[in-house]
């Protein structure tokens, strides 16, 4: 499960002062559910991920994430999570094994489950026709596969996942929300950041709009829909994002 | 567990390094090929240049022999000059490198010669030019002969013996062990180049271990996992410090067999006057005194180059401080700077001086200590920073 609670983060920029990336982000997400949080460019989807993953320090509140709070215990956090995001890249020098087997053993895992567990991802996600070859010799998609298996290597019971279709081509994006549709299936907990509608549509449980660091609404699609009076969540998001902004406006 | 960790993020580094073509060229390539390339290819070219410039036949002019033709004549009669019909415009030809040298012998020259008076003997050349230097050389050479035949015959003529003028004669004889002679000669160098090799050796992985992984996104991938950063900035240390020790290393050994090449290549062209038997086991010492050094470097290089947001970035950091070495490894080769207890803290200069003393055979134990020790306690506050730094958010992701 992942619970955020009141989260909050501030930067301190030289030029622009103080930059609050999140603010009092509140929201759950249970095992088998896929929450999507959606929001543009600079909303703040990939600083709250980045909380939730232990990578930033929140500035107020809190979350607890497979049932460890991140700030009290988040190596336990960081163990019990798979994080993937358009920043986390892979090492160039490895092959795809290797990578995967690194981050098995930083994980704490033995050699003999490791290496069933490899076998068994490898297979799953085909991968064993580039199984020797190096990371800076594999294409986009077969990149997003290792890191898939690399985030997946400790069987985490949450999930984590930063635009995870941002630049693969349809193919290699279809695979990839047809794998989280099938950790879902598994019972995890996922949390999917996006800025694209109709992946939001076809994958999440309960939708979250982001804007300006403040989580907007919430809802399954069908609650949004009937809050809104809307059918198109192009629509609802424009609505929710402009009487915000029309709201800060007046104040 | 913890030292499972640090073990499985060095043998990563270890792997991805090995797979890397600039890390080895820095690390392994360079200090091999350094001294060989430096010492022996340098040497040997000089010694090639000076041989072709002795085997030349210079030309060159005798201004004013009318009246001094027997001494003329001593220039006349040699086999390795060539004499040229006087020109006016001889000063050019020098400049201009036509001729290497001229004599002018003044007007009168025999007869104030005769008279007992001590005419000058200029001899024109080509300062700093080879080729030119030699030919006066010779020059001189014959003109002394030639005083000290003049001198003989002189005495002679006075019935007195050629010891008259030379009542006592003097001779330099060394009594240091060849390793002194060759430590004080070269110590310096070592210890410096050990010094300078060390941190060379360890710049390259810092920057690629810290401001590369950050430049190349791995950095968030790896902080997303459970290892403590302790742990994987000390994974990362030993792995800068083994870059570094394996290029300190390299290079003593390729700058050993390199002397050794050296000296065989002088003692065969004659010149084996040079003594250059440096002890192994100083070299040794040399090397464990590096060590804190080594370590040192391979803290405070990749907490310098973490700042950087690109590999880029962090070169322009790391470089300037090659200055940092240079300046005071330089400064310990100064006359007159000797260890002493405030010098044995400052970093660098204390290692360098210290080095000096070790090649010459001289080991003062209490500064030894101290410098072992002063260097440690630095080495630990790099480390610890180092570990700080890895846990400052805007530090790692700094924008």
């Amino acid at each position: 499960m992942i619970e955020a609670r009141q989260l909050s983060k501030q930067f301190h920029d030289k030029k622009r002062g103080v930059i609050r990336a999140v603010e009092n982000v509140t929201f759950c997400c249970q095992p088998g559910q896929i929450y999507g949080l959606l929001g543009a460019n600079g909303a703040g989807k990939t600083t709250t991920l980045r909380l939730l993953a232990t990578i930033l320090e929140p500035t107020q509140g809190t979350a607890i994430v497979a049932g460890y709070d991140i700030i009290e215990q988040p190596q336990k956090v960081r163990a019990h999570i798979g994080f993937l995001s358009t920043a986390t890249a892979l090492y160039a020098r490895l092959n795809a094994q290797e990578m995967v087997e690194y981050f098995g053993r930083l994980y704490g895992m033995n050699e003999a489950a490791l290496q069933g567990r490899v076998d068994e991802l490898f297979g799953r996600l085909e991968m064993n026709d580039f199984r020797d070859r190096r990371c800076d010799k594999l294409s986009t998609g077969m990149k997003q596969k290792v890191s898939i298996a690399r985030t997946l290597v400790h069987d985490p019971p949450v999930m984590i996942f930063d635009e995870p279709t941002q630049g693969l081509d349809i193919m290699a994006a279809r695979t990839t929300v047809a794998f989280i549709r099938e950790l879902r299936q598994e019972g995890k907990t996922i949390i999917v950041s996006t800025h694209i509608m109709s992946e939001v549509q076809k994958l999440c449980d309960i939708i979250g709009i982001i804007d300006g660091g403040r989580l907007l609404a919430e809802g399954t699609l069908a609650e949004l829909r009937e809050r809104f009076a809307e059918q198109d969540l192009e629509e609802i998001f424009v609505k929710v994002v402009e009487s915000a902004h029309l709201a800060a406006g007046k104040n | 567990m913890s030292l499972r960790n640090v073990g499985i993020v060095y043998r990563k580094e270890l792997t991805e390094s090995l797979r890397d073509r600039r890390t080895l060229i820095s690390t392994i390539a360079v200090p091999i090929l350094m001294f060989p390339m430096l010492m022996v290819g340098f040497s040997f070219v000089a010694l090639k240049l000076v041989g072709a410039a002795r085997k030349e036949v210079p030309k060159i002019m005798i201004l004013g022999a009318e009246d001094a033709p027997e001494v003329a004549n001593v220039f006349t009669k040699l086999s390795e000059v060539e004499v040229v019909p006087v020109a006016s415009d001889y000063r050019e030809q020098i400049s201009n490198k036509k001729i290497r040298a001229a004599v002018e012998l003044p007007k009168n020259f025999r007869a104030a010669f005769d008279r007992g008076e001590s005419p000058v003997v200029k001899v024109y050349m080509y300062d700093g030019d080879l080729k030119s230097s030699l030919a006066a050389n010779r020059l001189e050479k014959s003109l002394q002969e030639y005083r000290k035949e003049t001198v003989v015959q002189r005495l002679a003529s006075k019935n007195l013996p050629a010891s008259f003028i030379d009542p006592f004669k003097i001779s330099q004889q060394n009594v240091a062990p060849p390793e002194k002679v060759g430590g004080a000669t070269f110590g310096g160098m070592i210890g410096y180049m050990v010094m300078l090799l060390s941190m060379t050796g360890a710049m390259y992985p810092a920057m690629d271990l810290t401001a590369g992984e950050k430049e190349r996104g791995t950095m968030e991938t790896i902080l997303s996992s459970p290892i403590l950063r302790t742990h994987l900035v000390l994974g990362k240390f030993f792995l800068v410090l083994t870059a570094s020790l394996t290029t300190a290393g390299l290079a003593v050994t390729s700058m050993g067999i390199s002397f050794g090449v050296l000296k065989g290549i002088l003692m065969s062209q004659g010149a084996g006057g040079m003594n250059m038997t440096i002890s192994l086991k100083s070299v040794l010492a040399v090397f464990i005194m590096a060590l804190p050094l080594s370590v040192l470097f391979s803290a405070v290089l990749p907490t310098i180059a973490l700042f950087a947001k690109s590999y880029k970035e962090a070169q322009s950091y790391l470089t300037p401080l090659t200055f940092l070495v240079v300046i005071p490894a330089v400064s310990s080769f100064l006359p007159g700077v000797e260890l002493n207890p405030r010098l044995a803290i400052i970093p660098i200069l204390n290692t360098s001086l210290v080095c000096r003393e070790i090649v010459t055979g001289t080991y003062h134990w209490n500064y030894i200590a101290l410098i072992f020790a002063s260097t440690c306690v630095y080495a630990a506050v790099a480390l610890f920073i180092a570990v700080k730094m890895f846990q400052r958010e805007d530090v790692l992701f700094r924008t």
